[in-house]
């Protein structure tokens, strides 16, 4: 048997809304995940160097505050940089301020690198039933 | 009877003697000849102790008693290879550090060619390699056993302290290969995580086993019981002895032991590092409790250039330049203006190797407004401060020259200590203490309370 995929969550730069990074943690551990809980306010950098060391499969980002677009400039390079093209990314929560369309928000993180990208109130279960095991499967990691 | 227990340092240019009286918990006797390491050790020891001998009349008994540590024949030298620079490269950086060594060399990623070549060519005691947390990367650190396994003798020791899932593989590697490896905990196993003391125990037993060996040390048990550990290794031990107490003894709490020397200086917390403000963000790998750093262009005889640099914007007394330039050409400070000239110098040693010690604060702007991140170790709090090393005790301005530790208001930034209390080791005994701590640690700390001045 493979040994179980190794996952990374934080919520991403100034972000300090714990309880979406916590919710996600947590969900995926039940799955049976190895799961690297880096808490908040986790930098780009830091996810990149944790990912490299733990030979992680895939990223959970959180964001809730409005700005994580910010947050985010130039990680998609950096974890090119770094070999890490083949690590899946996933970012869900509040990711632009005020209310918005997620259809229209959708594609500018998919610029940014991220496989899938989920508006507010997203059911994670459902996520990592549905998307993350398919994705990990279809890259040969699960 | 009296119990008296012999303590011996074997440094490069001096081999040190303390003689101590453990009943009455007091120095009987001290010695310091010129070190005879590259001849015969022996010989210089065996000189130190009839000084000894003379002054207290004892003899064979107490010499086969006696415990040693040794910065001689270069010190215990590593070379540090981890896979990425901020973790696990900072991270076996630390344990070879704690462990007393002088790190020669510090690679992160997957080694090159030439980057081998050049440890073979450094020739260190040990390679230290890590890589990857357990079930992490395993690329890095067995591409690294792969390439070390094709080197000559320049490499002969080699402590494996990363992934622990890729061990079955890096000994197939390693399997007929003349090479001594070891296999240890990893320094890192998961994020967030240091594990230094199983590498910190293994270092010292391959110091203990084969490195006094290769280095003519070990000729020094034909008179004494053992060379146990590295000298800043009991330095070390001492400051955590001091700080943690013993036995119903208590301890003074967190520390900082600074020890100035001719090539380097040497900065020592113990301090759990927390920081000071509740609202505060620690980023980073998390430092050790006890923590070493060695500033290998800090000294006062052999790394002078680095030392001009440093006073280039500042006020220097008449005549700096040409007296430095003495000082270069192995003159000791004797005239007023000299001494005056050794002081300043010392002083900056002690301002830049305790920042570079020390946590540091960034303030962050963003979208919610500023917030305080800290790296390192927040070492506002501690209270005791305790001098060593040459520069610094044999200096009438040694108070002076420990002020530079301190915090200052128009740097902010460094989380140096705001207010401790100083002391120094006049009598030259942190390195007993330590040695002392193994076999008899309440009468250590007795010792060492008994004999650190105030200042």
């Amino acid at each position: 048997m493979k040994k179980a995929p190794t996952i990374i969550t934080g919520t991403v730069g100034m972000d300090a809304h714990v309880i979406g990074t916590k919710v996600v943690s947590r969900a995926l551990k039940d799955a049976g995940f190895n799961v690297v809980a880096l808490g908040i306010q986790v930098t780009p950098e830091e996810f990149i160097s944790v990912a490299q060391e733990t030979n992680a499969d895939a990223i959970l980002m959180t964001s809730l505050y409005g700005m994580s677009e910010l947050d985010l400039k130039g990680f998609n390079e950096k974890r090119m940089e770094a070999g890490l093209e083949d690590v899946i990314l996933y970012i869900g929560g509040n990711l632009v301020i005020g209310r918005y369309d997620p259809q229209e928000v959708e594609p500018r993180f998919k610029n940014l690198g991220f496989d899938r990208v989920y508006p507010p109130e997203t059911d994670i279960v459902a996520v990592i039933e549905s998307d993350l095991k398919k994705d990990l499967k279809a890259k040969g990691k699960m | 009877m009296d119990d008296i227990r012999l303590l011996i340092d074997f440094g490069s240019t001096f081999t040190k003697v303390v003689a101590v009286d453990l009943g009455k918990e007091e120095i009987v006797a001290t010695a310091r000849v010129p070190s005879t390491v590259e001849s015969d050790i022996t010989v210089g020891l065996g000189e130190a102790l009839r000084k000894i001998e003379e002054n207290t009349g004892i003899g064979d008994l107490e010499e086969r008693e006696a415990l040693a540590c040794s910065s001689a024949a270069g010190g215990l030298r590593m070379v540090c290879a981890g896979f990425v620079p901020e973790l696990t490269s900072k991270a076996a950086n630390l344990a070879a550090l704690g462990a007393g060594a002088k790190v020669v060399g510090y690679y992160s990623y997957k080694l090159t060619r030439q980057e081998v070549q050049e440890i073979e060519a450094t020739s260190p005691d040990i390679v230290l390699l890590s890589g990857g947390t357990d079930g992490g990367d395993e690329k890095v650190i067995i591409h690294n056993a792969e390439m070390l396994s094709h080197t000559g003798k320049g490499i002969t020791n080699i402590i494996i302290a990363g992934n622990k899932t890729t061990y079955d593989e890096i000994r197939a590697i390693f399997r007929e290969n003349s090479k001594n490896v070891i296999y240890t905990n990893n320094v890192m196993p998961e994020i967030g995580t240091l594990d230094v003391a199983p590498c910190n125990h293994e270092i010292r037993e391959l110091f203990m086993k084969n490195i006094i060996e290769a280095k003519g040390i070990a000729r020094a048990k034909s008179i004494i019981k053992d060379v146990i550990m590295p000298t800043p290794s009991a330095v070390l031990e001492a400051a955590k002895l001091l700080a943690d107490g013993c036995d119903g003894e208590r301890g003074f709490g967190a520390l900082i032991v600074i020890d100035v020397g001719g090539a380097t200086t040497d900065v020592h917390s113990i301090a759990d590092g927390k920081p000071a403000r509740p609202d505060t963000i620690v980023a980073g790998l998390p430092e050790p409790y006890e923590k070493r750093t060695v500033e290998g262009d800090l000294g006062l005889k052999y790394n002078l250039d680095r030392l001009l640099e440093l006073c280039k914007d500042r006020e220097t007394p008449p005549g700096f330049d040409d007296i430095v330039r003495g000082f270069h050409d192995g003159k000791l400070p004797e005239t007023e203006e000299e001494l005056a000239c050794h002081r300043l110098l010392s002083c900056l040693t002690v301002e830049a190797a305790v920042s570079r010690h020390a946590g540091r604060i960034e303030v962050v702007y963003g979208p919610t407004g500023e917030r305080l991140v800290q790296y390192g170790k927040d070492l506002t709090n501690v209270k005791t401060i305790i001098g060593t090393g040459g520069p610094i005790i044999f200096s009438s301005g040694c108070r002076e020259i420990l002020n530079h530790a301190l915090y200052r208001e128009e740097n902010p930034f460094i989380l140096r200590p705001k207010d401790p209390e100083f002391y120094i080791d006049e009598k030259y005994i942190l390195y007993a203490v330590g040695l002392l701590s193994q076999i008899e640690p309440k009468k250590a700390f007795n010792l060492a309370r008994k004999y650190l001045k105030r200042i």
